[in-house]
């Protein structure tokens, strides 16, 4: 291995502080890595804390304790900007509840990371429309998510993820929304991406059978890992 | 996030909530409006007066009663008829260059007509100092004054109200009960009445003795001066107060020329332009309060927006900048409809009212200013806490 890893995580705890006198500690000590084109599975049941881990590598929180990485730099040394900046062009999100802005074509949702970045609006539209054609809705630039299915809103929600070609898709129960056939399509979408483009895929889930199809299995218990088993 | 795209975006957000963005632009309108209407009211009402007060002559010297603090309220005047014939021998030049009035409201009648008029006692040089034209006949001369004849010069809205449609000349009326006989008619001058005199037009001249037996008095309530030209004003101004001194108390009464009048009706009409357009500045202030109020409900509306978008890459600053946009798009759009609402409405209170309204170049930046700055102070606050929002809160699964 040569340099840092992609994504580090090094004894991170998180403990959110309810009230005055309440503490809880979501994260107790949670360290492994992820490398470039990595697929890997974070599994666990609803409050073992991977809600807590998909913000801090995000990079949408900071820990209380311990330490992300990205390519070695740590996040909590970064700045609102930087921070911006790492969410824009390092890690592309893919949420349970797709989170497209509904008053936007599926085209212009695609696009909407690029307008963070500059760049000219034929060129961000030329990019929203190749990323939406990977995803095989090339035929759907037009529709507003109302007007799209349950599957295809998730995959311009995969399109809005990939415009930006990033090192790291988080995908956060993606399958979750879907019916098992459409959500099977969705995974085979994302390893598909991960295959083709190198990028490191990291699925957040407390489905057994979706954890599966990874790499590698992360399951957490209790704000703590359990240890790490190879598929 | 470059400057264009941010404002494509605010509109793009005010464009799909188009009945509220309407309304909320509605409070920032009126208030625009309002402003530019009164402030334009105002500004015409100074133009005019000041005119009034400039076409009375500008080496023209007013005596009036008091210390000439116009704060300190009306004083008694202590003027009598001798005070006028004493400044007058002191000047050089012809004479008669001081004029003298006393002022009464009483009601005329003549063939069954009746009219309430200012019946004003003059002094014989009255017409002639003030430059005052007779339209008919003659002013009356020293002679009716030292013999109380009971003549009259009417103005010409009294001459029409008195005797519609016929020669006034020569023709009888009475003043509470006594009769006249008109002499003259004078050209009518137009205007209103002014903060220093009634309307020139509804006015009755009679000589002064007549006049203070009418009224029951002998105090002469303002002295008019005129100086042969601009240069000896000054020279004359302290003729007039070196003469009065010798009889009065320095604080009784006080010397002053056109262009002070003006100063300081000028003055207090600005005043009052500030405060008109300071009340239309509330309703403008209430308008930004909505403004503000809408942005906050839009924050909280579109929290999962702002999670997101920041997941997306932007930065807290873009997203700040995004709402403040927002905000000042909804004012400037109310600023610049209601300057228009504000200009149409200056017009036709010009065309169809009593007062005047002047919109000039001050009160159109004025609008265009505040609506700017009303959106930035109000948009401020719900543009701070958009951008402030943690992500982890705004995309929390629900």
């Amino acid at each position: 291995m040569t340099g840092p890893s992609l994504l580090s995580a090094e004894a991170v705890e998180r403990v959110y502080r309810l009230g005055r006198e309440v503490e809880v500690h979501a994260l107790r000590g949670v360290s492994f890595t992820v490398d470039r084109g990595d697929y890997v599975a974070i599994m666990g049941s609803s409050g073992s804390g991977k809600s807590t881990l998909l913000n801090l590598l995000g990079a949408l929180d900071r820990p209380t304790a311990g330490h992300v990485r990205y390519d070695g730099r740590d996040v909590a040394d970064m700045g609102d900007p930087e921070l911006a900046e790492l969410r824009n062009r390092r890690i592309g999100f893919v949420f349970q509840s797709f989170h497209l802005l509904p008053r936007l074509t599926a085209l212009d949702n695609v696009a909407l990371p690029l307008v963070y970045r500059g760049g000219t609006p034929r060129s961000r539209r030329q990019a929203a429309l190749e990323a939406l054609t990977a995803v095989g809705l090339a035929d759907r630039l037009d529709h507003r998510p109302g007007e799209l299915s349950g599957g295809q809103q998730q995959r311009v929600a995969i399109a809005r993820a990939l415009v930006t070609d990033p090192a790291l898709l988080l995908a956060d129960e993606p399958t979750g929304n879907l019916d098992t056939a459409t959500g099977d399509d969705i995974m085979e979408l994302l390893e598909q991406l991960q295959a083709d483009h190198g990028t490191a895929l990291v699925v957040i889930t407390h489905e057994a059978q979706i954890a599966r199809r990874a790499d590698r299995t992360i399951e957490l218990r209790d704000g703590l890992l359990v240890p790490e088993v190879p598929a | 996030m470059s400057a264009r795209e941010a404002i494509r975006v605010a509109l793009q957000a005010l464009l799909s909530n188009r009945l509220r963005s309407a309304l909320t632009t509605l409070g920032v309108l009126i208030g625009v409006m309002s402003v530019v209407l009164l402030v334009s009211i105002g500004q015409g009402a100074r133009t005019e007066i000041t005119g009034a007060i400039e076409g009375l002559g500008s080496n023209l010297l007013f005596v009036l009663p008091g210390d000439g603090d116009f704060g300190s309220g009306p004083s008694r005047s202590r003027f009598i008829a001798d005070d006028i014939e004493r400044i007058d021998r002191q000047l050089p030049g012809e004479q008669p260059r001081v004029a003298g009035s006393a002022v009464g409201a009483e009601s005329l009648q003549a063939d069954g007509q009746r009219f309430n008029a200012t019946v004003q006692a003059v002094t014989a040089g009255y017409t002639s100092v003030l430059d005052r034209e007779l339209g008919r006949g003659q002013p009356f001369t020293e002679s009716d004054v030292v013999t109380s004849r009971r003549t009259a010069v009417l103005g010409a809205t009294t001459a029409e109200e008195l005797f519609a449609g016929q020669d006034p000349i020569g023709r009888q009326f009475s003043i509470g009960g006594i009769q006249f006989r008109v002499v003259g008619v004078l050209t009518r001058i137009g205007g209103e009445a002014s903060p220093f005199g009634p309307d020139q037009d509804r006015t009755v001249l009679v000589p002064v003795t007549t006049g203070q037996r009418l009224f029951g008095t002998d105090r002469i309530d303002s002295i008019f001066v005129r100086a042969s030209s601009t240069e000896t004003i000054e020279v004359d101004r302290s003729t007039t107060e070196r003469v009065l001194g010798e009889r009065l108390d320095e604080d009784e009464f006080s010397v002053v020329s056109q262009d002070e009048i003006i100063g300081v009706v000028g003055d207090i009409l600005s005043i009052l332009t500030t405060v008109l357009g300071a009340i239309a500045g509330i309703s403008l202030l209430v308008g930004g309060v909505g403004v503000s109020n809408i942005m906050l409900v839009s924050v909280s509306e579109r929290t999962r927006e702002i999670g997101l978008r920041k997941a997306l890459g932007a930065r807290t600053r873009d997203i700040t900048v995004q709402f403040l946009l927002e905000a000042v798009a909804l004012t400037v759009l109310g600023g610049v409809i209601g300057l228009g609402l504000g200009i149409g409405g200056a017009a036709l209170v010009a065309e169809f009212a009593p007062v005047p309204a002047e919109v000039t170049w001050w009160s159109i930046a004025l609008a265009l200013g505040t609506s700017v700055a009303v959106g930035i102070i109000f948009g401020v606050l719900p543009a701070r806490r958009a951008g402030q929002l943690d992500p982890v809160e705004a995309l929390r699964r629900d």
